[in-house]
């Protein structure tokens, strides 16, 4: 079987303490079981995981580099946006 | 039987287990390095350690009652003769969907044997069921897609499937004959009855066969004798490559 014809997953696991599904990698597969279960035994055998997700990595819809300029530059000079702006009071100084 | 006797008979069981997951784990371990693509090396890799494993408890519950010898001694140590397995396990990996077909035929048997296993008035054997048959589901379900894939895929896989089915069918029918020491061992609740297993065996098999456009062959002949130590001739070559480095260096660690 020639691995050009298998398509390219993306590969999602949430570790046992995580709450959220991590991206860790990608693989091949011919359908989304199969990369599940390819999944399952490339990247959880150490026991990584409790929970995994797979999509094809076709379906990811992803910001390319020209759009950085528009997208990530305007809250460069935002900083209020950040809580680390805002000075606490005193008593609630362990936040 | 007395106490003396059924030790004997529960230890003669275990070593047939063992071996019979031993020499399949050695046969599926060829494919490491030689599958078709990676994420499936891996995969297959994964279930040939899974056998590995469950040879190790075997092997260490038959040394517990033996006393005197070690897993690795029966492991190691013992010649064809005295090895237990069924033919079908030994039988050379083939091509791919040939141990993908002999896979299923096994991990359909497995789940139909372990899960009366775990319910075993032998705790141990009980506890290593209770391990071994989650990992066979998941075997199975492996097997099950790839069989399925390469019945119902291309002309080629397709011809190679059923191949790989007519040539392992006579090799089956030893999975269900019961020897005397079996018989003893199922009467008291210990051993598996496996002349029981066989009907729901073929028709869940026959599922599969369905789904992946393939044709049950008919029951003409019949190979047996992995019980009673009489082999194939692939049983001497294998045992050569997985001894060798423990005759040649005896005690070798690394």
């Amino acid at each position: 079987m020639s691995q050009e014809r298998l398509e390219l997953f993306e590969v999602f696991v949430r570790s046992r303490r995580g709450l959220d599904h991590k991206h860790v990698g990608s693989l091949h597969a011919e359908d989304h079981e199969q990369a599940l279960e390819y999944a399952r035994d490339c990247y959880t055998r150490r026991s990584e995981g409790v929970s995994i997700w797979v999509v094809r990595s076709r379906d990811i819809c992803a910001s390319q580099e020209e759009d950085s300029e528009c997208f990530f530059d305007p809250s460069d000079d935002k900083p209020y946006r950040l809580a680390s702006y805002y000075k606490l009071p005193d008593p609630v100084d362990n936040m | 039987m007395s106490e003396n006797e059924l030790k004997q008979a529960t230890l003669d069981y275990a070593l047939r287990l063992g071996d019979d997951s031993l020499v399949l784990g050695q046969r599926i371990s060829e494919w490491v390095s030689n599958g078709p693509f990676l994420e499936e090396d891996i995969a297959y890799g994964n279930v040939a350690l899974d056998y590995i494993g469950r040879a190790r408890m075997f092997y260490g519950y038959a040394a517990e009652l033996d006393g005197e010898r070690s897993e690795d001694d029966f492991a190691y140590l013992r010649d064809e003769r005295e090895f237990r397995n069924f033919l079908m396990l030994e039988l050379p990996r083939g091509d791919f969907a040939f141990s993908q077909m002999r896979q299923l035929l096994v991990d359909l048997y497995n789940t139909l044997f372990l899960a009366v296993l775990v319910a075993s008035n032998d705790q141990t054997l009980a506890a290593i069921a209770a391990k071994a048959i989650k990992e066979t589901r998941y075997h199975l379900r492996r097997s099950r897609e790839w069989v399925v894939r390469l019945g119902d895929g291309t002309e080629e896989s397709h011809r190679r499937a059923q191949n790989a089915l007519d040539e392992l069918w006579g090799y089956g029918h030893e999975l269900f004959e019961m020897d005397a020491l079996e018989q003893r061992l199922a009467d008291c609740g210990i051993g598996v009855d496996t002349s029981l297993l066989r009907e729901r065996w073929r028709s869940m098999l026959s599922e599969v066969l369905a789904e992946a456009r393939l044709t049950m062959p008919e029951d003409g002949w019949a190979v047996r004798g992995g019980r009673a130590g009489y082999h194939t001739e692939n049983l001497g070559h294998l045992l050569t490559e997985l001894q060798f480095i423990h005759r040649a260096y005896p005690g070798c660690r690394w």
